[in-house]
């Protein structure tokens, strides 16, 4: 209040409906109102990426001030480790699960579900729930899941009179593993967009395509699916940026391993650069991680979402 | 025709597809989940042989034990601090911001918006380690403000973004009328906007709430005590102190998704609702 005084009184010599009412206030809210969430958000958010480019220039364990400088070596000795390529090579594997088997499975049982009857909402409200459970909690399940000793699987494999296998221990198996627990966890966060987008469909399409004689796969095919374009599109956006990001998940089931089979470019960053609190390696791993992520997001936004 | 057609719709292979697709599918949701459950009532001896059905033996003592620890409810505690201070913080900072965005004209406006909506795109996992660095030259390394802040940082994009479509509905001619009768902006915000904005507000705190609540990465960098842990952490320990006893894991696993599936059934319409309303203009 005290810093907004002197515009009170230089605002008193203007006529009041010169300025439009409540002008002087405006500034009282300006000072008070922004600066909280805007230097919360540079200080936490927009600094520490500038800096994790900034570090990336050096040779530094995190303690004291960092001075060895090396320039974009820390990116060559990333790109020239075998296991990053093998973490992006996983991340890319995630998203083609989530667009090939994830997406599908969420649109048609949003179209399944959409329809009122009895059960719709409960079933909605079950293929939900693993998206409302925290990741650790949904890895160490299938942690139990998977475990050759006590797990589900294993009966499975026992029943049939076969000796069961350990599958997150296997390298030829742990990232298959992790995909089903993905696919597991996400489809009913994208059946939740589905149904939304269908329940705000304009109907009166729908109805005058069955009136002109559209069976009911020529209307979904034609009518419904492209009305549904938008969410799509969102859906396959949150899909691929949510792929890239994956950490949480992998970390109770595998932690990356065994050999980094199962390694995401955040478990790779978690597993090098903070564990081991190498600060330049680990930054330059963030920064290549947030050019894919900004990158993706831009191009997507300009090919596919030009219209909204 | 029509008769029959009627007569003929219980056998419809469409309705009969459909339901056998319905169920496979809630028998992947379900059994992992049930197993869970009901694991952390058997014996470790009954998991092995028997890990899909009903206990023969309900061994309420698995429960009992974690239950009488004071482990459990310390990793509760914990949980229940860092959340709330991450939706108090996060719901007075994007609500004052988001009014300022709404209703105030003044030049940068946009500019600054789009500044804050940038924020959507940037990956966690960049920040963490210059965030570590930072937080321990703060000396808020191993304390709950050093997990709540960033997380409130990073919860703003999406928050001021929600708070402000909906600040905008409320009408510009309210406001005025305000203050014209000599109303502030301050007090208006306080007394009219926050009032008639409570469904988003409960919406965005319950959102920021679920993602603080089962938050790992930040928590798992910015403290080193395990008195201090959250819940994912803390049952991360646990399970690696009693690596293969797994019935003891799932009882405790059990009982740490019980609150927040509690706090799904409680505010599942504000989940949805924030989920919805942010995918339809990401």
């Amino acid at each position: 209040m005290a810093i907004a005084s002197p515009i009170n009184v230089a605002g008193e010599a203007a006529p009041q409906a010169l300025r439009g009412p409540g002008w002087d206030g405006r500034f009282t809210v300006l000072i008070l109102f922004l600066p909280p969430a805007l230097l919360l958000f540079t200080l936490f958010v927009v600094l520490p990426i500038g800096e994790a480019a900034w570090y990336s220039g050096f040779n530094w364990n995190g303690f004291g001030r960092p001075t060895q400088w090396i320039g974009f070596d820390n990116y060559r000795f990333v790109l020239e480790t075998r296991a990053f390529w093998l973490a992006l090579r996983n991340n890319g594997l995630i998203i083609a699960v989530s667009l090939a088997i994830q997406l599908p499975l969420a649109l048609t049982l949003a179209l399944m579900l959409a329809e009122k009857f009895r059960g719709a909402v409960a079933l909605r409200m079950l293929f939900f729930m693993p998206y409302i459970l925290a990741e650790i909690a949904t890895g160490l399940i299938f942690s139990f899941v998977y475990d050759g000793d006590y797990g589900l699987v294993a009966s499975i494999w026992r029943f049939f009179g076969a000796e069961p296998p350990y599958l997150l221990a296997s390298t030829d198996t742990a990232m298959l593993a992790v995909l089903i627990v993905i696919v597991w966890k996400y489809f009913g966060f994208h059946m939740m967009l589905f149904i939304a987008a269908l329940q705000s469909l304009d109907k009166s399409l729908v109805e005058a395509a069955r009136i002109d004689g559209a069976t009911r796969s020529q209307t979904l095919r034609h009518v419904v699916i492209p009305l549904l374009y938008p969410t799509i599109r969102l859906s396959v956006f949150f899909a691929i940026v949510g792929s890239l990001q994956l950490f949480d998940l992998v970390m109770p089931l595998t932690r990356g391993g065994p050999a980094d089979s199962s390694n995401t470019m955040v478990s790779f960053l978690y597993n090098n650069g903070i564990s081991r609190m190498r600060v330049g390696y680990g930054s330059a791993i963030g920064v290549i991680l947030f050019a894919i992520c900004v990158t993706f997001a831009f191009t997507y936004k300009r090919w596919f979402m030009r219209d909204e | 025709m029509n008769s029959a057609e009627t007569a003929r719709a219980p056998f419809d292979p469409a309705v009969l597809f459909k339901a056998a697709f319905l169920g496979i599918v809630a028998i992947f949701v379900l059994v992992p989940l049930l197993a869970t459950l009901l694991g952390g009532f058997k014996s470790l001896g009954e998991l092995r042989v028997n890990p899909f059905g009903l206990p023969h033996h309900w061994e309420w003592q698995n429960y009992a034990d974690i239950l009488f620890s004071g482990r459990y409810w310390q990793l509760l505690r914990n949980s229940l601090i860092i959340s709330t201070l991450t939706v108090t913080l996060t719901l007075i900072t994007a609500s004052m911001a988001a009014f300022t965005f709404a209703h105030v004209r003044f030049f940068g406006s946009s500019m600054l918006l789009s500044y804050l909506t940038l924020g959507l795109l940037f990956p966690a996992a960049t920040a963490v380690l210059p965030l570590f660095i930072k937080v321990r030259d703060l000396g808020l390394l191993d304390t709950y403000f050093g997990v709540a802040l960033p997380q409130v940082a990073f919860s703003l994009a999406m928050s001021v973004l929600l708070l402000r479509r909906f600040f905008k509905d409320i009408p510009y001619e309210l406001l005025e009328a305000a203050l014209v009768d000599g109303c502030s902006y301050i007090k208006f915000f306080r007394y009219v906007t926050l009032p008639l904005s409570r469904p988003i507000l409960a919406t965005v705190g319950t959102i920021t709430f679920v993602n603080s609540w089962n938050a790992y990465l930040l928590p798992l960098v910015m403290l080193n005590t395990d008195a201090l842990y959250p819940w994912p952490l803390g049952i991360m320990v646990y399970q690696g102190e009693y690596s293969s006893e797994w019935h003891l894991i799932l009882a405790f696993i059990t009982l740490t998704i019980l609150p927040t599936i509690i706090l799904f059934l409680l505010a599942q319409k504000h989940i949805v609702a924030g989920l919805t309303a942010g995918a339809v203009k990401g």
